[in-house]
């Protein structure tokens, strides 16, 4: 039977952790862990999950989990794997790292992890920041966004195209998904732990404290940023890309925007530029 | 088998009869005939590992952190900027205690570019808490990668072991070399077991935080087992000794140096000419000697001070230097007159060379001297 929302794992893989109220990137990591299960290895370079998971002796993972240096997940994960391997157990070897540890300093490796064709299930909790240190810009934050290094006029470039990026490197298999739609993320990591190779998830997950949004808001926006159309849903399976949903209400974009305490720096011109960004 | 191959090729030669599970590899000068070689033992069956074609050494040692995590015997190798490229990780597998056993083809750094031998990769980097030994030898360059694994795996160590070479005076000079059998190799280096591996029956969490209550006593706990492997070091040069006919003698090879009145300090492959002029000045009179350090870390402070202390004068000749200060090698020995720099670059260091080092000793001169 195919995993939803509604049979998942009870148990509890991610735990007692001091992730701040709202935190949408410790669900991320709590859901993926309840769907790849007790043999699933957790791998997770400097950021906000290993900082508020880690600190011994209060270790919030109850299955295998490390921490890698910041540039390195990818790379550590290629290891694991290639000894588990030789050991003869069956894992799936699981990385849940943020933006700036996926888009900036861990791109290189895990271009490497890519072309190697490496068996790794790679998952990128985005909350668009830097927001373990602080809320400072990454190359995953997009146009019009403040943080602590874009100050005053916001960030004045968009977002990489990861899942672009991922899927020219040559991965297998590559979806972006939200903590809003549950569902659809559950449905990916488990399409994702049944294929060989390189798998790699994407998914958006609101940050309160970095993103001006109430604590009780992480999914409503996490929904939103997909039904405004600002977040796609979209898989590369195959060679080929498939949107696995329109807009429902992309009306509804300024709307999103400006409920958003980080947007504050855009006017009502920038706001119109941004439909087109 | 005796063979006629160069010190990368030993390494290699060593690295396939300890048989790691996983080789991690990136190449750079003058490391790569050692990765060239396992590479061809991978693919023709002679060496049943996983070989992973890395990106980067920084990739390279993540990766091999990784697979000794998964509680496999790793290998990997690299030189100079391949080694600083990596340094973030050195400290990094220490502190998780994972016993990879490296290679380091010594290598001068950059700026300016220059891809020969000294010292000064290594020896920047030796507060990591790495072991780092230094092979003089094409032999002793095998025979250290057999017994870095049985040191860094033994369960009192546990600490990452880095064999270091001097770039083309070692690793691509050729010499005749004794290969073991792999029986012998097998009788030699026990399995790989280790407690600190992923565990599915009893899964743990690695690579945690540890704030201010708990650092320092992992960190103290990393010196102990530092300290302890000086005992593990004699065990395993036994136990060689036992197996191979090859006795070596821990941190130090002190050379002539019971009666000497002149000491020279050494390290690496420039010893050999050392005793050489040795024993030329011994026949013209001279008491000379030769103190080489085999072990950078863990350091024989205490022997080398009472090796030194009842020469009149002695000396650190190294391919080093702490811009600003003076060589590392003499910072840490801190009992010799005179430090003298050489070798930088690859420079020659010729026996004049070290003859008018032992004239400038007996005449009292000390300080930095640059040859």
């Amino acid at each position: 039977m195919a995993v939803s929302v509604k049979n998942l794992d009870s148990r509890e893989f991610f735990f007692g952790h001091k992730a701040c109220a709202g935190c949408g990137g410790s669900l991320a990591v709590r859901i993926a862990l309840k769907v790849l299960g007790a043999r699933a290895v957790a791998v997770l370079p400097a950021g906000c999950m290993s900082a508020v998971g880690f600190n011994f002796p209060q270790l919030a993972f109850s299955n295998n989990a490390l921490i890698t240096p910041f540039a390195a997940t990818a790379s550590v994960m290629t290891g694991i794997e290639a000894g588990l391997r030789r050991r003869g157990e069956i894992a799936h070897v699981v990385g849940f790292a943020g933006d700036g540890g996926t888009a900036d300093i861990g791109l290189q490796a895990l271009s490497g992890a890519i072309d190697r064709g490496d068996n790794l299930i790679y998952i990128c909790y985005d909350n668009e920041a830097y927001m373990n240190t602080g809320i400072q810009k990454s190359g995953l934050t997009p146009f019009g966004a403040r943080t602590t290094t874009t100050p005053i006029t916001g960030s004045v470039r968009r977002k990489k195209d990861m899942l672009a990026i991922v899927a020219a490197n040559g991965a297998e298999y590559a979806a972006s998904a939200s903590v809003g739609y549950l569902d659809d993320y559950v449905t990916k990591i488990e399409k994702a732990a049944a294929k060989p190779g390189f798998k790699y998830i994407h998914v958006i997950a609101p940050c309160p404290t970095g993103w001006g949004i109430k604590t009780n808001e992480t999914i409503e926006i996490a929904r939103e940023a997909v039904d405004v159309g600002l977040w796609r849903l979209r898989e590369y399976e195959n060679g080929q890309w498939l949107e696995n949903c329109a807009p429902s209400r992309p009306e509804d974009l300024v709307k999103h925007l400006t409920r958003q305490g980080r947007f504050s720096a855009l006017d009502t011109d920038k706001l119109e530029e941004t439909k087109n960004v | 088998m005796r063979s006629f191959i160069s010190g990368n090729d030993a390494v290699a030669a060593a690295v396939r009869l300890a048989a790691p599970e996983v080789i991690s590899a990136y190449p750079i000068t003058p490391q790569t005939t050692v990765i060239e070689r396992l590479a061809e033992y991978v693919e023709s069956g002679g060496l049943d590992a996983e070989y992973i074609h890395v990106e980067s050494e920084h990739s390279a040692m993540s990766a091999a952190m990784g697979a000794s995590l998964a509680g496999v015997r790793t290998f990997t190798a690299t030189s100079s900027q391949g080694l600083l490229y990596m340094a973030e990780l050195l400290p990094y597998a220490a502190g998780g205690r994972f016993p990879i056993v490296m290679m380091n083809a010594n290598r001068s750094l950059a700026l300016p570019w220059n891809i020969y031998g000294d010292q000064r990769d290594s020896l920047s980097q030796l507060d990591c808490g790495w072991i780092q030994a230094y092979a003089e030898n094409a032999q002793e360059a095998l025979d250290m990668t057999l017994m870095a694994y049985y040191i860094a795996e033994n369960e009192r160590v546990r600490v990452p072991f880095m064999v270091n070479l001097d770039g083309f005076h070692l690793t691509h000079t050729y010499e005749v070399v004794e290969i073991p059998s792999q029986k012998q190799a097998d009788e030699f280096l026990p399995r790989f077991e280790t407690e600190n591996k992923i565990d599915f029956d009893r899964p743990k969490n690695f690579g945690f935080s540890a704030g201010p209550d708990w650092n320092a006593q992992f960190h103290r706990e990393h010196h102990e087992a530092m300290l302890r492997s000086t005992q593990v070091i004699a065990e395993a040069e036994d136990k060689f000794a036992r197996i191979f006919g090859r006795k070596y003698s821990g941190a130090l090879d002190a050379y002539r140096c019971d009666d000497a009145e002149y000491i020279l300090v050494t390290l690496g492959c420039v010893s050999g000419i050392c005793r050489q002029v040795t024993d030329a000045l011994r026949e013209e009179g001279v008491r000379a000697g030769v103190l080489r350090i085999r072990y950078m870390r863990p350091f024989a402070l205490d022997e080398i001070r009472a090796i030194l202390a009842p020469a009149r004068a002695s000396a650190v000749l190294e391919k080093d230097i702490s811009f600003g200060n003076a060589g590392t090698v003499f910072t840490n020995v801190g009992a010799a007159a005179m430090n003298v720099i050489g070798g930088l670059g690859g420079a020659d260091i010729s026996r004049e060379h070290v003859r008018s080092i032992f004239v400038r000793l007996k005449n009292g001169e000390n300080g930095v001297i640059w040859l």
